[in-house]
């Protein structure tokens, strides 16, 4: 069975959608990329949709399947690059994707990630005892 | 009134995909906008999967219609699987029998112009939809 690439780039990893998936293939994506996560302790995903023009209730839950598993093993997850008539076709089809960050394209994508292992990397202030 | 019609089967994922694809290349060929075309596909693919997850595989009869000056797009899903009990619950935001969000047929029903449905317990579903030009 064919398998959607996942791409390491640093504390991300980075998924672009190109086929028309059919549900197996959807399945096989959310399990890779959670155990990608696992494996490479992954602080962020990134799951460009640039090329899907359609993204029906199964896509969508699989989507929000990712974000809700990413955020049990401490990884952001952003979705990048959702056609006008897809975000049109989701919002009349009911379906908010809660817990998932969206973004223009790939390189905002990787911005917001960058930004948000940036910000949960720094140590604490004001962590000592105060003397 | 009917202009062109075809039947496929839906008995596998990969058939889901395919309907998927040859509703698109209708919904082109008839010029519908961009987001016309992707409501009517995604409707497509929700019932689809539902006559392949619910319906246990059946098929959907894809046809150009006519009904005066408009021309449109009629799907029809069909199977002879278990039916739908109770047809508004069925209807209703949320309400799944399997393990979805429960909104491909309320989400479906959004995203045409005509939506309708028989079920009979023990004999079968068939759902219609129709997207206008």
């Amino acid at each position: 069975m064919d398998r959607i690439p996942i791409l390491k780039v640093g504390a991300c990893l980075l998924v672009t959608i190109q086929v028309d998936m059919h549900d197996e293939l959807a399945m096989s994506l959310q399990e890779d990329l959670t155990a990608q996560i696992a494996r490479h302790g992954s602080r962020g995903v990134l799951i460009d949709i640039s090329s899907l023009e359609i993204v029906d209730s199964f896509i969508g839950r699989m989507l929000a399947n990712i974000a809700a598993m990413s955020r049990v093993l401490d990884a952001q997850t952003v979705l990048t690059g959702m056609q006008p008539a897809v975000a049109i076709t989701l919002v009349e089809l009911g379906m908010s994707l809660p817990g998932i960050k969206t973004a223009l394209n790939v390189e905002r994508g990787m911005e917001l990630l960058t930004e948000y292992i940036g910000r949960v990397g720094e140590p604490e202030e004001g962590d000592g005892p105060e003397e | 009134m009917a202009l062109k019609s075809e039947t496929y089967p839906i008995a596998s994922s990969n058939d889901v995909v395919r309907v998927r694809q040859i509703a698109r290349l209708w919904a082109s060929e008839l010029k519908l906008s961009l987001v016309d075309q992707t409501k009517l596909v995604t409707a497509t693919s929700e019932l689809a999967r539902n006559t392949l997850e619910h319906g246990g595989g059946g098929h959907v009869t894809i046809e150009m219609v006519e009904n005066g000056l408009r021309r449109g797009i009629k799907l029809t899903f069909k199977d002879s699987g278990p039916g739908i009990p109770n047809l508004a619950l069925a209807l209703r935001d949320g309400y799944t029998t399997g393990n979805g969000m429960g909104l491909g047929l309320s989400g479906s029903k959004r995203l045409v112009n005509e939506f309708d449905i028989i079920s009979d317990v023990g004999r079968g579903t068939t759902v219609s939809i129709v997207r206008w030009k």
